[in-house]
C-alpha cells in the first residue's frame, strides 16, 4: 500500500527542496487537482447558467406540482393524465421496484436451480444448463427485450381469437389475462392474518434456535412456518363464509374487461431481465458451490448427515459467503437494466422521467432525479445486502 | 508397476460389459440412480417437444434468398430479411456507393485484431500499426483527402457498434486504471474525487450516462460550439465503462502483497515506476478475465445507444423491420442479430481464457 518512501527521520526537511519531499509534494499535486475540478466545475456550471438564461429554461423543482398531461400505460397507484407531474415520477417509480422486485426473486430462483443443473452428474442436464449461461450471457440484454415483445405481438393471435390454457385465463398480443377472487371483506381480514402467521413462525423460530442450544432437539420450523402461513388465512376465509365468487375475464369489443392483467410491456421486460441476469447469477452459485472444499462434505457425509443436511448445514453457509458479494451487484445490475424498459414502452422510472424532461425541457432537473431514484435504490440494496453478509459471514478468530 | 512378474500368471476378469464403452458411459452419466434417470428421460421428451419443431420452423420450412411476398405463404422461417436487407442493417445511411469505405474499414480492423491476438505480434511495432491503421479508418469512414466526406451522422450500423465498442475499451482501460491507482492513493483528496467518481458511475444505469451526454451535455458548452453527438455517446460510454474496470482492477490491486510494494521502495523506485514496472503489470494480469467481462459487457451495452437514436446495427435492423414489406419478421431478424452479438462475445471470452492460460505463470 505504502506508494512514497516515508521521509526518515535524520533527513530533514530543511536538507531536501521541498519538491523531493514526498510528502509535500503530496499536497501539492492535490491542491493542483482539487483546484482543476473546481475549474472544470465552474466553467460547466457558468455555461449552463448563461445556455439556460438564453433558451428561458426555468431552473428548480417546481414543475413536479404542475399537471403532467400524459397517461401511463400501467401504474401501482391511481394515476390519470389530470396528475402532478410528481406523482407520474412516483407512479414510475413504483414500476420500476415492481419490477425489481419480481425480477430480483425470480432471477434468484432460476439462477440458483441452473447453478445447481451445471454442476448436476447428469451429463445432458449439465451441459444444457451450461448452453444455456453461454447463449444468455453473450447477447445484449436490450437485444433480448426486443425480441420477447416482438413475440409477445407477432406470435400471439388477437384478444378475438386469445389462446385459453386455463379456463379463466386468456393468452393474447394484449398480455397474459387472468381470474382474481371478486373483492370481498374477508380479504382484508386474510391479509392480516398472513402477516400474524409471518410474525408467530419468526417468534417459532427463536424459540426452537433455544431449544436446540439446550436440549439439541431440532424442531420443523420451516415445516410448520409454511403450515401456518396456510392454515391462519384459510381459518379466516372459512369465517367469513368461504366466498369463491371470481372476477372472470370477458371478450367487449376488442379487449378483456374484468380479471387481472399482465401487460406484454411488463412480460417482456421481466423475462427478459430474468433469464439474462439469472445466467450470471448460475455462475455465481456454480462457483459458491465449487469453492466448498470436498473435504468438507466428506466429513459431513462421515458424521451421518443426510444428503439435505450436508446440503443446508454445511454446503450453503459456507457457499452463501462467496455468493453473496457477487449476487448483490447482479441484482443491482438487474435494477439499473429494468430502465431499458424505456425501449419497448413499460412505463418505470426512467421513461416518465423522459417524457418530463420532453415536456418541461428541464433536462438537468430530470436526469439529476433519475440518478438520485436510482442511487437510493443502489445504496439501500447493498445496505441490505451488506448486513445479510455481515450476518452470514463466518467468525473467524 | 511393481507386479510384473505376478501379472502375467493371474488371470485378468474383464470388467463388466454395464461398465465401459457405451454403455457405461451411459450408465455413469445419464443413469447412475432413480433421480437422474427421471431426470434424463424428462430431459430427453422436453427436448424432443421442443428440438424437432424448431428445426423444422428454422430450416426445412424456411425461405432464405426470396422476396417479402413469398415469405408470407410458409409457415417456417423467412431468414431472407437478412440478406434482402443486408446493406441497410450493416452499414445503415452510409451513402450506397460509398459502402466499400465502411467495408474496407470493418476489414481492416479485423485484419488489425487478428494480428495482434497473436502474442508473438506484442512488440514496440504493434503501437504504431494500430495508430496508423486507425487513421486509415477514420480517413475511410470520415473522408477528406480525395474522398466525399461523410458526416458522422451518416455512420451507422455495424461500424458504429464495432466504433463505439472499441474506442469505449481502449478509452476506459488507461482511465480506469489511473481511478484505481487514485482509490488506493494514500492522499485523501485524490482518494476521496475517485471514490464519489466510481460511485456515482456504478449506482446509476448507463442510459441516464447517455441521456446526459444527449440532452445535459450541450447545455455544459459555451455558446457557438457544440460536440457531435456520436462523440457526446463515445465519451459517456468510456466514463461508465472506467468505472467498473477502476474496481476490477482494484481488486487487483488488493491481491498484490505489501512486500511488493516494500520490495519496489527498498529499490528505489518513484511511485510511477514501482506501479509501471512491478505492480501494475502482476495487477492486470491477476484480473484479465474479470476485466474480459466487463469489456464484453462494454460491448453489449453499446447497443443501448439505440435509446438515444443513434443507429447502431441493433436500430438499423429495427428500421429494416418498420418496413411493411418485412414487419412482422422480428424473431428472424433478431435471432440473426443474436448470433452475430454472440459470435463477436464468444470470441472474446475463449480468447481470455487462451490469455489467462497462457500469461499463467504459477504461485
Amino acid at each position: 500500500m505504502s506508494n512514497e518512501p516515508k521521509a526518515t527521520p535524520d533527513i530533514t526537511s530543511s536538507t531536501v527542496p521541498f519538491w523531493r519531499n514526498p510528502e509535500k509534494r503530496g499536497v501539492i499535486f492535490q491542491i493542483a487537482v482539487l483546484l482543476l475540478v473546481l475549474g472544470i466545475g465552474y466553467v460547466l456550471f457558468s455555461n449552463t447558467q448563461a445556455n439556460l438564461k438564453r433558451q428561458s429554461i426555468a431552473t428548480g423543482f417546481s414543475f413536479l406540482h404542475n399537471e403532467a398531461g400524459f397517461e401511463i400505460g400501467e401504474s401501482v397507484i391511481d394515476y390519470s393524465a389530470a396528475d402532478t407531474y410528481a406523482r407520474a415520477l412516483l407512479a414510475g417509480a413504483l414500476n420500476t421496484l415492481k419490477v425489481s422486485f419480481i425480477g430480483i426473486i425470480l432471477t434468484t430462483l432460476l439462477g440458483v436451480v441452473v447453478g445447481i443443473a451445471r454442476l448436476s452428474h447428469n451429463w445432458i442436464v449439465s451441459r444444457l444448463a451450461g448452453g444455456f449461461i453461454e447463449v444468455m450471457q453473450n447477447i445484449p440484454v436490450l437485444l433480448q427485450l426486443f425480441f420477447w415483445y416482438s413475440i409477445f405481438y407477432e406470435a400471439f393471435p388477437a384478444p378475438r381469437q386469445a389462446l385459453n390454457p386455463l379456463p379463466g385465463v386468456f393468452l393474447c398480443n394484449r398480455g397474459l389475462i387472468f381470474a382474481v377472487p371478486e373483492a370481498h371483506p374477508a380479504h382484508t381480514p386474510m391479509l392480516w392474518a398472513l402477516v400474524a402467521a409471518v410474525i408467530l413462525w419468526w417468534l417459532l423460530a427463536r424459540w426452537a434456535r433455544k431449544r436446540q442450544d439446550l436440549t439439541g432437539q431440532i424442531f420443523p420450523v420451516v415445516r410448520s412456518g409454511l403450515g401456518l402461513c396456510l392454515l391462519l388465512p384459510a381459518l379466516v376465509w372459512l369465517a367469513y363464509g368461504a366466498p369463491t365468487a371470481m372476477d372472470i375475464p370477458v371478450l367487449r369489443g376488442f379487449n378483456f374487461r374484468g380479471g387481472m392483467a399482465v401487460t406484454p410491456e411488463f412480460s417482456a421486460l421481466l423475462i427478459g431481465l430474468v433469464l439474462y441476469t439469472s445466467a450470471f447469477v448460475a455462475e455465481i452459485v456454480r462457483a459458491g458451490i465449487q469453492s466448498v472444499s470436498r473435504g468438507q462434505i466428506e466429513a459431513a457425509m462421515s458424521i451421518g448427515l443426510r444428503p439435505g443436511q450436508v446440503l443446508h448445514l454445511v454446503v450453503l453457509p459456507q457457499a452463501l459467503r462467496v455468493i453473496i458479494p457477487p449476487l448483490t451487484s447482479q441484482m443491482l445490475n438487474l435494477t439499473k437494466n429494468s430502465s431499458l424498459a424505456i425501449a419497448i414502452g413499460f412505463a418505470d422510472f426512467v421513461s416518465v422521467a423522459n417524457t418530463t424532461i420532453n415536456q418541461t425541457g428541464q433536462a438537468i432537473e430530470g436526469v439529476a432525479l433519475i440518478m438520485a431514484v436510482y442511487l437510493f435504490f443502489s445504496l439501500s440494496t447493498s445496505f441490505f445486502m451488506n448486513w445479510y453478509n455481515k450476518k452470514m459471514a463466518i467468525v473467524e478468530r | 508397476m511393481t507386479d510384473n512378474n505376478t501379472s502375467t500368471s493371474r488371470e485378468y476378469l474383464k470388467p463388466p460389459v454395464t461398465e465401459v464403452g457405451v454403455l457405461g458411459w451411459l450408465r455413469e452419466n445419464l443413469f447412475n440412480n432413480w433421480f437422474n434417470s427421471l431426470l434424463t428421460i424428462l430431459t430427453i421428451y422436453s427436448l424432443y417437444l421442443v428440438v424437432p419443431p424448431l428445426i423444422k420452423w428454422a430450416f426445412v420450412d424456411s425461405l432464405w434468398l426470396s422476396d417479402a411476398a413469398a415469405c408470407r405463404d410458409i409457415d417456417g422461417a423467412c431468414w431472407s430479411i437478412i440478406p434482402a436487407n443486408a446493406r441497410f442493417i450493416f452499414f445503415g445511411f452510409f451513402p450506397e456507393d460509398q459502402q466499400w469505405r465502411p467495408l474496407t474499414a470493418m476489414i481492416l480492423l479485423l485484419a488489425l485484431v487478428l494480428y495482434s491476438q497473436n502474442r508473438r505480434s506484442w512488440n514496440r511495432l504493434l503501437f504504431p500499426i494500430w495508430t496508423a491503421g486507425l487513421f486509415v479508418m477514420g480517413w475511410l469512414m470520415h473522408g477528406g483527402l480525395g474522398l466525399p466526406v461523410v458526416e458522422t451522422a451518416k455512420w451507422s450500423g455495424l461500424p458504429l457498434t464495432l466504433m463505439l465498442s472499441l474506442f469505449g475499451m481502449v478509452g476506459a482501460y488507461p482511465l480506469g486504471v489511473l481511478l484505481a491507482l487514485g482509490r488506493q492513493s494514500r492522499l485523501p483528496a485524490i482518494k476521496s474525487l475517485c471514490v464519489v467518481y466510481i460511485e456515482l458511475i456504478r449506482g446509476v444505469p448507463l442510459i441516464s450516462m447517455l441521456f446526459m451526454s444527449s440532452i445535459m451535455f450541450p447545455l455544459f458548452l459555451p455558446e457557438g460550439i457544440s460536440i457531435d453527438k456520436v462523440l457526446r455517446a463515445q465519451v459517456a460510454i468510456i466514463i461508465f465503462t472506467a468505472a467498473y474496470i477502476a474496481e476490477v482492477v482494484r481488486g487487483g490491486l488488493q491481491a498484490i502483497t505489501k512486500g511488493q510494494y516494500e520490495a519496489a521502495d527498498s529499490l528505489g523506485l518513484n511511485y510511477s515506476q514501482a506501479m509501471r514496472l512491478i505492480i501494475l503489470p502482476q495487477a492486470l494480469k491477476i484480473v484479465i478475465p474479470p476485466s474480459v467481462g466487463i469489456l464484453i459487457s462494454a460491448f453489449k451495452d453499446t447497443s443501448l445507444v439505440v435509446i438515444i437514436a443513434l443507429y447502431d446495427v441493433l436500430k438499423t435492423t429495427k428500421v429494416t423491420l418498420s418496413n411493411p414489406k418485412w414487419m412482422g419478421f422480428s424473431s428472424e431478424a433478431y435471432l440473426f442479430l443474436a448470433v452475430l452479438y454472440f459470435i463477436f462475445c464468444y470470441a472474446m471470452s475463449s480468447y481470455s481464457r487462451k490469455l489467462e492460460k497462457a500469461l499463467h505463470t504459477g504461485r
